[in-house]
């Protein structure tokens, strides 16, 4: 019983086949010498004793059989036999062979890419970290606020010091820099982090160090880098000396003291980071000013490592506590913020909850895709058994028992799945790095979503095989076991049109593959929708005829002075330009990555309710921008060159701060307290979209760029003019004040509005491509089958014509069949689809789940596909020729 | 391929476990040795007793080994294993209650 005795002599008996039939030819043998002797002793001679031994024993080859019976050899041996058989066959029929290895890659390999990209970007997404599976993202979470939201440096702190369930806690904010000043401008991103982050994460440099404990403290204390492998091999040509050396960071010039390894990319799903600079020098690259000590400033996102066993709900509760002792020690910056764990998958601040939907949407399509494919598969197995009919009655005949059939017809199902597996994962592991093709850079910089190939997704993969396996085995098999022996030996009767008992399984799964392929074009068309929706419906500025570009002074070394004055002179250049209606500078531009500023706020007048603690966003405008953008006024004024710095602060609100923060009086010349300076409002702007276009209406303020950072780099331009022409004329505006400087591509907003869209836009594109894939592949089956009917009943066709059918009668008889067929599957999809569509949820934007226009067209395009995939086989039939019908 | 049934396979295994609990032995000792102790009523054919040695090895009870047999010729020799003798044991106690239970039945009148 025991698998060490057992296992030795199971491997003797498949790898050492020779040997053991020897020892049992030798065992016998001596068996049979035994018997002869003893014959001979009874007094026998020895050609008597000879055969009288034989004759006792029985036949020495039976015994032999039945001993390799015992040792279960043949359950091995018939098995290569399959194997040897199914690829026999495989090789007998190539065109059947390739097209079904063809359809079996594309399922199984789109699969395995899919998996490929979830394991990569969601559930292993930082591979050089250590121990990442315990990892999970803390954030801050306000009451009724779904939405994760950043946290401030003093409450990580204390997070850090009181959790006790949390191995390790690391703050890992993403911020960017320029770093080629010259020809073109490069924007680069980087990760501000907290001292401890590479100890943290396990992550050791190749040269030089880490942070130091205590380099995170300090106003721009510590001016210190960690650069990447990349940016170490790519700018700085791999120098052996680097540590030590200086480079300018958004206008600091920071000592690299360090070169990450190879393979990381910092912790960020979306992109890759090419430095690290401690929390002290935030003010650096944050906007709002030093945040280190203020509570109330929440900007930092964060990481912990939970101790071995520890679940995310134990972590949790221990979390919600401390947050909660938080609330009450300083209720004036922390009431009604409490501190959330997400999986890393869920991890709110990073692009892993964007592709999240995108992500589920594209493992159901593929997984349709894989099931259309096996029936397609299925149907040309069908075909074929149906031509090796006779070979199995005759293997029935001999005497094979059923279970034996079925164990070679599974054998040769998995024969193919076998290679469409191996083909799969060819084509998973160049697909593995394709998923960033189908995003557009942003910004300059090039999405990082690489995919992940380990022994998970080989599993599942290898389990998605397996499935494939049984499915196809099983169509056949099912039909051996109606074979009747008697009747099989006779004529096969012939067959009418979608009449006969066979046809069903067929029919089945024609059924099968347009319901699917209806689903999938109903989701196509739902998203395609709301992608348009999405692309047309205003966000509350002007997206046409307006561009924007940024020029990164900070990068380039300007100190707010010269800052000042080379965007004053810019600006005066940029309107004079022909074609430029206004220009405006902003902190901020809408739908770009580039977060607006938050800043609690008091509102004279306005007592907020107790669990709650105002903070609004913001953004610093210059003078024109809201003329510029084409956000109207609903009263007042905008900015003018008048508001700087020595004239008195003003700020305008949106249409929602004015309502929720004066409820239905007019804020104009109200005041509001932003970080100990009083604002007065000096106007009502309508409202518009800020970070993205599916945000609900919040609440939202201006300030004039010149009392506040100055920090504005980005460009607005009204113009009617193309981009790459606006492009130019500005490159070349740039370059006449300052020959160091570029500007940054010129794109309209428009254009940015689309690439904040482009995870919905991947979502149509995929669904779209692989909903046309299946309707080809469903064409094809109802094809096949259609064409399988006509072959099958020219007898019977024969016969109507002979009694007077006309073609067009035909033509009628087997189109009809068709759409029979097709009405079928459609009424079955569309029954799924209506269960499915629900949970597109979130992709799916101001557009009903069972949008009558998505259920309409996706029906059309099925009905014409399915015409012209039944023409043909009914045009065959038209030209059936009664005599020799009747006749053979 | 009609196979020995259940009653009688078990049977036969428990006879050559218990022929091994004195020494190892190879396939022809054993059949004699059954032989001469059933005096002569068990005749173990060669076609039984060879795929029930190789079963029972497969499964651990006894293991093979080749070796010099008493008139200097190789031979494979079976001896029981731990599990085995443990089997046996099973076995035995299972067969006399049974064979009892079997008496009973047709002594009663």
């Amino acid at each position: 019983m025991r698998w060490y005795y057992k296992l030795p002599l199971r491997l003797r008996s498949i790898f050492h086949k020779n040997q053991a039939e020897l020892d049992l030819s030798e065992e016998l043998q001596f068996h049979l010498q035994n018997q002869i002797e003893e014959y001979v002793a009874q007094g026998m001679n020895r050609k008597e004793a000879r055969h009288a031994a034989f004759r006792s024993l029985g036949g020495i080859e039976q015994a032999k059989e039945e001993c390799r019976d015992a040792r279960k050899v043949n359950v091995i041996d018939n098995f290569l036999q399959d194997l040897h058989f199914g690829l026999r066959i495989l090789r007998r029929s190539p065109g059947f062979s390739i097209l079904a290895i063809l359809c079996l890659t594309l399922g199984i390999g789109a699969n395995a890419a899919v998996f490929s990209w979830i394991e990569g970007i969601l559930f292993r997404p930082y591979p050089a970290v250590t121990h990442q599976e315990r990892l999970v993202a803390v954030g801050g979470a306000s009451r009724g606020e779904p939405r994760g939201n950043p946290l401030s440096w003093p409450d990580f702190q204390d997070l850090q010091r009181s959790c006790t369930l949390c191995e390790t806690l690391l703050v890992s904010k993403i911020t960017g820099t320029t770093l080629s000043i010259g020809d073109r401008a490069e924007r680069t991103t980087g990760s501000i982090v907290s001292a401890n982050y590479f100890d943290a994460i396990g992550v050791h440099p190749i040269l030089g160090r880490g942070f130091l404990p205590g380099e995170d403290t300090g106003q721009s204390a510590h001016p210190v880098a960690v650069i990447s492998y990349q940016l170490w091999k790519g700018r700085f040509q791999g120098d052996p000396q680097i540590v030590g050396k200086t480079q300018r960071l958004n206008g600091v010039v920071h000592t690299i003291v360090g070169v990450a390894p190879k393979g990381f990319y910092g912790t960020f799903v979306g992109w890759g980071m090419n430095f690290w600079v401690p929390a002290s020098m935030e003010d650096v690259f944050e906007s709002g000013g030093y945040k280190l000590e203020d509570r109330g400033a929440r900007w930092i996102e964060s990481y912990a490592r939970l101790k071995p066993g520890v679940s995310l709900q134990q972590a949790q509760q221990e979390v919600g506590a401390i947050s909660g002792r938080l609330e009450a020690g300083y209720p004036t910056t922390n009431r009604g913020r409490g501190i959330k764990l997400w999986p890393l998958w869920q991890t709110p601040f990073n692009n892993a909850g964007t592709l999240l939907p995108t992500l589920e949407i594209m493992m159901a399509v593929v997984a349709f895709v894989l099931l259309i494919a096996c029936a397609n598969v299925g149907n040309l197995l069908l075909v074929r058994s149906c031509a090796r009919r006779h070979e199995m009655s005759v293997r029935l005949a001999v005497g094979a028992g059923r279970a034996r059939l079925w164990k070679q017809l599974l054998t040769e199902g998995l024969v193919l799945s076998l290679f469409g597996a191996t083909g799969g994962l060819l084509l998973a592991y160049w697909c593995r790095h394709l998923l960033v093709l189908l995003f557009p850079a942003r910004g300059g910089v090039q999405m990082h979503l690489p995919g992940e190939l380990d022994w998970r997704v080989l599993a599942l993969s290898a389990g998605v095989c397996l499935l494939t396996t049984v499915l196809l085995g099983v169509v056949p098999a099912m039909q051996t076991s109606k074979i009747d022996l008697a009747h099989s030996l006779k004529m096969e009767a012939a067959g009418v049109v979608g009449g006969g008992g066979r046809a069903w399984v067929r029919s089945g799964l024609v059924l099968v593959q347009v319901s699917l392929s209806f689903i999938l074009l109903v989701g196509a068309g739902l998203l395609m929708q709301s992608l348009l929706k999405i692309r047309t419906a205003s966000p509350g500025f002007t997206t046409r005829g307006v561009q924007y570009t940024a020029i990164d002074l900070v990068s380039a070394g300007y100190d707010r002075v010269r800052a000042q004055t080379f965007q004053d002179a810019l600006l005066e250049r940029v309107k004079a330009l022909p074609g430029v209606e206004s220009a405006a500078f902003a902190r901020m531009t809408p739908l770009t990555y580039v977060s607006s500023s938050e800043a609690p706020i008091a509102v004279d007048g306005y007592e907020p309710p107790p669990d709650e603690s105002p903070g609004v966003e913001y953004n610093e405008v210059g003078p024109d921008y809201f003329v510029t953008m084409g956000i109207p006024l609903v009263t007042g004024r905008e900015f003018s060159r008048a508001d700087d710095e020595k004239a008195a602060p003003v700020a305008v609100v949106n249409e929602t701060m004015a309502s929720r923060y004066w409820k239905g009086q007019s804020p104009l010349g109200r005041r509001l307290q932003m970080k100990g300076r009083s604002l007065q409002v000096v106007g009502v702007a309508k409202d518009s979209k800020y970070s993205s276009v599916r945000e609900n209406p919040q609440p939202f303020f201006f300030v004039p760029l010149r009392q506040n950072s100055l920090r504005g780099s980005g460009l607005h331009i009204r113009t009617p003019l193309a981009p790459d022409v606006m492009g130019a004329a500005i490159a070349r505006e740039v370059r006449a004040l300052d020959s160091n400087l570029a500007p940054y591509e010129v794109i309209t907003m428009q254009e940015q509005l689309d690439r904040s869209t482009s995870a919905q836009m991947v979502a149509v594109k995929l669904v779209g491509v692989l909903g046309g894939l299946a309707l080809l592949l469903a064409a094809i089956g109802l094809y096949g089958v259609m064409s399988y009917a006509v072959s099958q009943s020219t007898r019977e066709l024969g016969l109507r014509m002979a009694l007077g059918a006309g073609a067009s009668n035909l033509l009628r008889l087997v189109m009809s069949r068709g759409l029979v067929l097709t009405g079928g599957g459609v009424v079955l999809g569309a029954a799924v689809a209506l269960a499915l569509t629900r949970l597109l949820g979130n992709l799916l934007y101001k557009v009903s789940p069972r949008d009558p226009v998505a259920f309409g067209s996706a029906l059309a395009l099925m009905m014409i596909v399915s015409l012209a995939g039944c023409f043909l086989p009914a045009w065959r039939a038209t030209r059936t020729d009664p005599s020799r019908a009747l006749r053979d | 391929m009609a196979k020995p049934t259940d009653l009688v396979q078990g049977t036969l295994d428990l006879l050559i476990l218990k022929t091994l609990v004195l020494q190892p032995m190879h396939g022809w000792g054993i059949a004699q040795r059954i032989r001469q102790v059933s005096k002569e009523v068990l005749q173990v054919t060669q076609g039984a007793l060879y795929p029930a040695l190789h079963r029972l090895e497969q499964q651990g009870w006894i293991r093979a080994k080749w070796g010099e047999s008493e008139n200097n010729r190789r031979a494979k020799f079976y001896s029981l294993t731990a599990d085995g003798a443990k089997y046996l044991r099973q076995e035995e106690a299972q067969w006399k209650r049974l064979s009892l239970a079997i008496e009973l039945v047709l002594d009663t009148p």
